[in-house]
């Protein structure tokens, strides 16, 4: 019980410390800003580890952080080669498959104004459906090893891609098209100078969406079958034996998986559309 | 909407012909392999002869058995017609008490996103509204919240369902937080987004008429935040039926749209997978236009659109 209450004193001090540092004059700082979130994240997991080891929380209901940072470390051969077969396997190769071919359709179908204004819509409506559903199918078709994850990514991501990709391509002014003219630029050079770096921030965007897309679609088409290795994999079966400090150190795998693959996106957005407003802030 | 009327149903007619044309070479060998039982001569004579071979040569050299793939009983790709007649068969000709209709399965799955996705709005809107009045909160959670929707959320939809199992919770409840869970923090970020957005002018204008914070937030903040809610509710509602499907999976495949999925693919029932698919998304595609109503009779209302 004194665990508990010293949680709860950990919890007020720690909030007391962020309600001093956001209302300071330097709240405005980086290093405010740094420190405040991280000092809340480390308040969390402190209190999640007194509150659990204070009432005696069965391991199979929640297992405290210290408990999954041990597994973490000692299985991470294991989580290292799950994460090989589901993330660079599947999730990256069907993301860039994904991301590639929506990009080539929706440049085809940008010259035609028909094939846009029917696609644009439908597109719409298919992004927004539960597409996770067709793992079952797909790993039917494609077999259990992580072919079938990458085709789920390719039509997880596909959608979102193509909208935002045809959206982007038609973001540029008349004026900015007349200037082209003006510079007697074939089809071609206005396309490459003028529409697609127009188009980057709404490819980029897309391609954000998509990061985290993928790699839901990689695991969740695990939950249908799949080799003995993968984190979808891993974490049904680790869920039947009760192993939940195992099934917490995928998902530690799989944040810190997803959060790296929208930051390197990011860094890249970052280096191709500098000159964006909303990059320079 | 009535000039893309035309180019809409040129593009659906488009899918549907590539769908039809796909169903051929797809289930090419297994209606040869039918076919060849019956005896009729098929031109390789034996399965193991046809397996390595292309499904389109055995299209060219068999024209016959164009129409037996459509007709299968467990295609590999069912024609569309063939989903149609069993979502029709499964919704409309079956007592929706059935264990085999699909209306009593879409009805288990949507009560726990409705239920998952009202606690996450609710929960959404109130955190939003903390974030929003007090600096300490916004600075320490607000980062989290965005970090978090990089992070697959749905890995943990299994371990939700098991661990509510084991103290007892089950039903919808557990669905219904991975629902919530999933609704949770777009709403959030939307609705941090909107009750920020009337801009100092306004703010200025209220204080000029000694208006409290509350009733600044009632009569500002809340009115002008609402087509940032609507656009991330839109967001939400999808998310949260993706996870209600989805938490139906660890149970073992027992009642709701994502057991349909579940069962259909232990059995090869390929046909009861698409048509459980077919209406997940008819589903979402209601849900998300229900509330583009609500937004569009609101916003009219209030005079914003």
């Amino acid at each position: 019980m004194t665990l508990v209450i010293f949680a709860f004193v950990f919890w007020l001090v720690s909030w007391r410390m962020n309600f001093v540092l956001a209302n300071s004059a330097a709240s405005e700082t980086r290093l405010i800003k740094l420190v405040v979130p991280v000092i809340f994240g480390i308040t969390i997991l402190v209190v999640w580890e007194l509150v659990v080891r204070g009432l005696n929380v069965p391991l199979v209901i929640l297992p405290p952080p210290s408990v999954i940072a041990d597994t973490f470390l000692a299985k991470l051969p294991i989580l290292w080669k799950d994460f090989i077969q589901t993330f660079v396997k599947g999730a990256l190769s069907g993301y860039l498959i994904g991301c590639t071919a929506a990009i080539a359709l929706a440049i085809l179908v940008e010259r035609f104004d028909f094939l846009r204004r029917g696609l644009l819509p439908v597109g719409n409506f298919l992004a927004a459906l539960p597409i996770i559903g067709t793992a079952p199918i797909l790993v039917m078709w494609f077999g259990f090893d992580w072919h079938s994850k990458a085709a789920v990514v390719v039509v997880m991501v596909f959608f979102p891609m193509l909208i935002n990709t045809v959206a982007g391509l038609s973001e540029t002014t008349a004026m900015q098209r007349d200037l082209m003219k003006t510079y007697s630029a074939d089809p071609w050079q206005a396309f490459i100078k003028l529409r697609l770096p127009a188009a980057m921030p709404f490819i980029f965007n897309g391609l954000k969406i998509s990061t985290t897309l993928a790699l839901i679609g990689a695991i969740v088409a695990e939950f249908f079958g799949s080799p003995t290795l993968g984190m979808g994999f891993r974490i049904s079966a680790s869920i039947g034996q009760l192993a939940l400090d195992m099934v917490w150190a995928e998902i530690v795998v799989a944040a810190i998986a997803g959060s790296a693959f929208y930051g390197i996106v990011a860094i890249i957005e970052k280096g191709v559309t500098f000159w964006h407003p909303s990059q320079r802030g | 909407m009535r000039r893309s009327f035309l180019p809409i149903i040129v593009v659906i007619a488009g899918l549907l012909a590539i769908w039809y044309a796909a169903v051929v070479p797809m289930n090419i060998k297994m209606a040869l392999t039918a076919a060849e039982r019956t005896g009729i001569a098929v031109t390789p004579v034996g399965a193991k002869e046809r397996r390595d071979r292309s499904a389109m040569l055995l299209v060219v050299q068999n024209t016959f058995a164009i129409k037996d793939t459509f007709a299968l009983e467990r295609p590999r790709l069912p024609a569309p017609h063939q989903v149609a007649t069993e979502l029709w068969n499964s919704t409309v000709n079956k007592k929706i008490t059935s264990k085999r209709s699909l209306v009593f399965h879409g009805w288990i799955t949507l009560s726990s996103t409705l239920l998952g996705f009202a606690i996450g709005t609710g929960l959404g809107i109130l955190l939003a509204i903390g974030i929003v009045y007090n600096r300490a909160m916004d600075m320490s959670v607000m980062p989290w919240a965005i970090a978090s929707q990089t992070i697959p959320i749905l890995a943990i939809a299994p371990m939700i369902i098991v661990v509510f199992n084991s103290v007892g919770l089950q039903g919808i409840f557990p669905k219904a937080i991975i629902s919530a869970y999933l609704s949770f923090f777009p709403v959030v970020v939307g609705m941090v987004k909107g009750l920020r957005s009337p801009d100092q002018m306004h703010l200025d204008l209220l204080k000029t008429y000694n208006a409290s914070s509350l009733e600044g937030f009632w009569k500002l903040r809340l009115p002008s935040s609402m087509p940032f809610l609507f656009a991330s509710l839109k967001i939400g509602i999808a998310a949260s039926l993706v996870g209600a499907i989805v938490g139906e999976l660890p149970t073992g495949a027992v009642r709701g749209l994502g057991a349909r999925l579940l069962s259909g693919s232990y059995y090869g029932q390929t046909i009861q997978i698409w048509s459980a698919l077919l209406a997940a998304a008819l589903l979402a595609a209601s849900l998300v236009a229900l509330i583009g109503l609500v937004q569009r009779l609101t916003l009219n209302r209030m005079g914003m659109s």
